[in-house]
C-alpha cells in the first residue's frame, strides 16, 4: 500500500464521520451519564463525620475543623465536634460513646499514643472508619492524615546545626509536654541529627509544657548562662512566642537562630518570621490538611470497603517558612477564610 | 505560740539561704547579677499572684479562680485590640469585667456564705469557659501592632531593673501598706484570726470579705497584662496549667498559714526567692521537667506539713468547708 492511498482512505473516513455527525445533530447533544457520580453522592448524604480534637480553640483544630464542614458539607454529610478540652479521659469517653453512636467516620486527634488505641480498634471492628490525624495512635486505623514529627525535628536542628556552623556549636531544645508524643517523635528527630554532628553540643533540653511564659524562663536562664548560643530547636511555635522574646529581650535576634513548627496561621508563623521572631517555621499546612482529610472520608465512605481492612498514611509535605516567603499570600492561611 | 511562729519564717529563710549558698558556690553563671535579675524576672508575676492570694488566704480564704483572672481579662485586651478597638477602652472593659468577677465571688462568699474553695473553682471555670466560647477566637490571643508600646510593661527596663520586677516591688509596697498601715489590712486580719469575733467587734466583715476578692482578681489582672506583655501573647491555656498551685506554693511555703490571720508581705517575698532559686538552679543543672515537678511537690507537702504542724487549726472557729 502506498501513502497516498491511506491519505485518500483517511480522508474518505473523516468525510463520512463528518457528514454522519451532521445528519444526526440529536445524537451528539445528548449527555453521557457517569456511571459512578450518583453512587458516590448517595454513599455521601446523610452519613455523619465524628470529630475528635484534643481540644478546639486554637489554630490546628479549627482550622481542620472549618475544612472538614467547608469540604463535607456541601454533600450532605453531617460533621460532628466532640471536644474533650485537653482532658484525655474525656476524649476517651467522646470516643466511647461515638462509637455506639456509630458515625460513619471519626476523625481522631490523638492525645497520647496508648489512650484511644484499644477504643479506635473496636470502633473499625463496629465498621466505623477511623481517620488518625497528626497524632497518630500505637494501632494503625484505616487512615493517617499527619506531620511526620521526626522529620520535623529532623529538618529544624539541620537548619540549626548550619546555621551555627563557623560559631559556638551550642544549641538548646525547648520541648512541648513530655507525655506528648509528637513532642517525644520531635526529640527522636533532633537526636538523630545531632548524632551525625557530635561537635554540636546541647546546652539545655528542657520541657516548657506548651507554656509561652515557661519556655521564656527557660530561654532567659540559658541564655545567660551561654550569651554565645547560636541556635534554638523548639517544638511549637505558640510556645516558641516565649522562646522568642526572651532572644529579643537579649538582644540576640539575627544572632540565636530559633527554629520550630507550627500549622502556620498567619499571625502565629507568618507575621512572627517577618517580625524575625523566628528563623524557621516549619508549616505543616492547616488547610491543605483539612482537604486531605476530607479527601479520606470521601474515598473510604464511597469505596465500601471494610473498616479496618486498609490501611494507609499521608505524611503532609512541610512548608518551610522563612524570611523569604513569609511576606507572601500563599505560604501562611488565615482561620477567618477557611471559616467563610 | 511566739517562738514557734519566727520558727516557721526562719525555716524557710534558712532553706532558701542555704540552697542559695550551694548554688552559689557550684553552681558555674548562677551568682551573678544578670542571672539574679532573670530569677526575679521569672518569679515576678508569680510573686504578684502570690500577694493576690495572700490578702485572701490571710483573710482566711483562698482564691482559686485567680489564674482566670489572669488569663481572661488580659486575653480580653488583646482580643479587642485585634479586633480594632482603641487601648484605653480595651483596658476598661477588662477591668470593669475583672471587677464584676471579684464582685459575684466576693458575693458568694461574704452573703451567700459558700465556703471559698467551692465558690473560686466554680467562678474560676466559668470565666475561663466564657473567654473560650464568646470572648477568644483562638486559646493564644496574639499581640496586634494596635498594642506597641505597651509590651515596655513585660519587656522595659527601669534604671537596667526589668520591668517586671519594678512591678512586683511596687505591688508589694501597695499590698504591704494596705495590709498594715490601713484600717482595711487590720480588718483583714482580724477577719482571718476569728471571723465570729470580728464581727462580734463591730467590723463590716461582709464587706471587707467582697473586697478581698475584688482586689485579688485586680491583681491577678494586673499580673495577666504584664505576662501577656512579656511573652507578647496571652496563652489563655494557662488556665489548665499547674500554676495556682505554684501560688499557693509560694504563699504556704513563705509561712501564710491557711488558717488565715498569720503573715504578710515579706512571707511572699521570701517564698517567691525559695521557688525561684529552685527554678533557676534546676534549670541551670538541666534538671528535667518531671524532675522538678517531683522536687517541687516534695517541698510543697513538706511546707504542708510543717504549716499544719506549727499553725493548727483553730478548733473554736474553724467549720466545713475551711482549708
Amino acid at each position: 500500500m502506498t501513502i497516498s492511498k491511506w491519505t485518500t482512505l483517511k480522508t474518505l473516513f473523516v468525510g463520512i464521520g463528518l457528514a454522519g455527525a451532521a445528519a444526526s445533530p440529536a445524537l451528539a447533544q445528548k449527555g453521557l451519564d457517569e456511571p459512578f457520580q450518583g453512587a458516590f453522592k448517595e454513599s455521601l448524604a446523610g452519613k455523619t463525620v465524628a470529630y475528635v480534637p484534643v481540644a478546639m480553640n486554637f489554630d490546628l483544630t479549627e482550622g481542620w475543623f472549618a475544612g472538614l464542614k467547608k469540604e463535607l458539607e456541601p454533600y450532605g454529610v453531617k460533621v460532628i465536634v466532640r471536644d474533650p478540652n485537653w482532658s484525655t479521659n474525656a476524649g476517651a469517653q467522646a470516643v466511647t460513646t461515638l462509637i455506639s453512636e456509630k458515625p460513619a467516620v471519626m476523625v481522631i486527634h490523638n492525645p497520647d499514643v496508648q489512650t484511644y488505641a484499644k477504643l479506635l480498634q473496636r470502633a473499625e471492628n463496629e465498621g466505623i472508619y477511623v481517620i488518625q490525624i497528626n497524632m497518630g495512635s500505637s494501632y494503625r486505623s484505616s487512615a493517617f492524615v499527619g506531620a511526620n514529627w521526626i522529620e520535623i525535628g529532623e529538618r529544624d536542628t539541620e537548619a540549626v546545626v548550619k546555621a551555627c556552623q563557623g560559631k559556638s556549636n551550642k544549641i538548646a531544645i525547648i520541648q512541648g509536654a513530655l507525655s506528648a508524643a509528637a513532642s517525644a517523635y520531635t526529640l527522636k528527630g533532633v537526636e538523630n541529627v545531632l548524632a551525625k554532628n557530635p561537635d554540636i553540643k546541647v546546652v539545655s533540653s528542657q520541657a516548657a509544657d506548651w507554656d509561652a511564659a515557661k519556655a521564656k524562663a527557660i530561654t532567659q536562664t540559658v541564655l545567660k548562662q551561654n550569651p554565645d548560643l547560636c541556635g534554638i530547636v523548639g517544638f511549637w511555635d505558640g510556645m516558641d512566642i516565649g522562646t522568642a522574646a526572651a532572644v529579643k529581650e537579649a538582644g540576640l535576634t539575627g544572632k540565636v537562630f530559633v527554629a520550630t513548627s507550627g500549622g502556620g496561621e498567619r499571625r502565629g508563623a507568618c507575621e512572627l518570621v517577618k517580625s524575625g521572631a523566628f528563623d524557621l517555621n516549619l508549616s505543616y499546612d492547616v488547610p491543605t490538611q483539612a482537604e486531605q482529610m476530607a479527601g479520606m472520608v470521601k474515598w473510604l465512605v464511597s469505596s465500601g470497603v471494610k473498616a479496618g481492612s486498609i490501611k494507609g498514611s499521608m505524611y503532609t509535605t512541610l512548608i518551610p517558612i522563612t524570611k523569604e516567603n513569609a511576606a507572601s499570600d500563599t505560604a501562611c492561611w488565615n482561620l477567618s477564610d477557611l471559616k467563610k | 505560740m511566739g517562738p514557734r511562729r519566727i520558727g516557721q519564717q526562719g525555716i524557710v529563710f534558712a532553706v532558701f539561704t542555704a540552697l542559695f549558698v550551694v548554688f552559689a558556690l557550684t553552681l558555674r553563671g548562677f551568682f551573678t547579677t544578670e542571672n539574679m535579675l532573670t530569677l526575679l524576672q521569672n518569679v515576678a508575676v508569680l510573686g504578684i499572684l502570690g500577694l493576690a492570694m495572700a490578702i485572701v488566704v490571710i483573710g482566711r480564704g483562698i482564691d482559686i479562680s485567680l489564674i482566670a483572672a489572669l488569663a481572661v481579662p488580659p486575653g480580653l485586651v488583646l482580643q479587642m485590640v485585634q479586633d480594632g478597638h482603641g487601648l484605653p477602652i480595651s483596658l476598661a472593659a477588662a477591668f470593669a469585667l475583672t471587677a464584676a468577677f471579684g464582685l459575684v465571688n466576693g458575693w458568694l462568699i461574704a452573703y451567700a456564705e459558700v465556703p471559698s474553695l467551692f465558690t473560686t473553682l466554680a467562678s474560676g471555670l466559668f470565666l475561663a469557659g466564657l473567654g473560650q466560647a464568646a470572648l477568644f477566637k483562638l486559646d493564644v490571643v496574639q499581640w496586634s501592632p494596635g498594642l506597641d508600646g505597651f509590651e515596655r510593661l513585660g519587656q522595659g527596663n527601669l534604671l537596667g531593673i526589668p520591668m517586671p520586677i519594678v512591678m512586683f516591688a511596687i505591688s508589694c509596697i501597695a499590698v504591704a501598706f494596705l495590709l498594715r498601715r490601713t484600717r482595711i489590712g487590720a480588718y483583714i486580719y482580724a477577719i482571718g484570726d476569728n471571723p465570729y469575733g470580728a464581727r462580734v467587734t463591730g467590723i463590716p466583715t461582709r464587706p471587707i470579705i467582697v473586697l478581698q476578692y475584688v482586689l485579688a482578681a485586680m491583681i491577678g489582672c494586673a499580673a495577666g497584662l504584664i505576662l501577656a506583655a512579656s511573652v507578647n501573647s496571652m496563652p489563655t491555656r494557662i488556665f489548665n496549667s499547674t500554676l495556682i498551685y505554684d501560688v499557693i506554693l509560694v504563699v504556704v511555703l513563705g509561712g501564710i498559714g491557711l488558717s488565715g490571720g498569720r503573715g504578710g508581705v515579706a512571707n511572699v517575698i521570701i517564698g517567691t526567692l525559695l521557688i525561684g532559686t529552685m527554678l533557676n538552679g534546676m534549670t541551670i543543672m538541666d534538671i528535667s521537667y518531671s524532675g522538678q515537678n517531683l522536687i517541687k511537690g516534695v517541698v510543697l507537702l513538706i511546707a504542708v506539713i510543717t504549716d499544719s504542724f506549727l499553725n493548727p487549726r483553730n478548733e473554736e472557729t474553724a467549720q466545713q468547708g475551711d482549708i
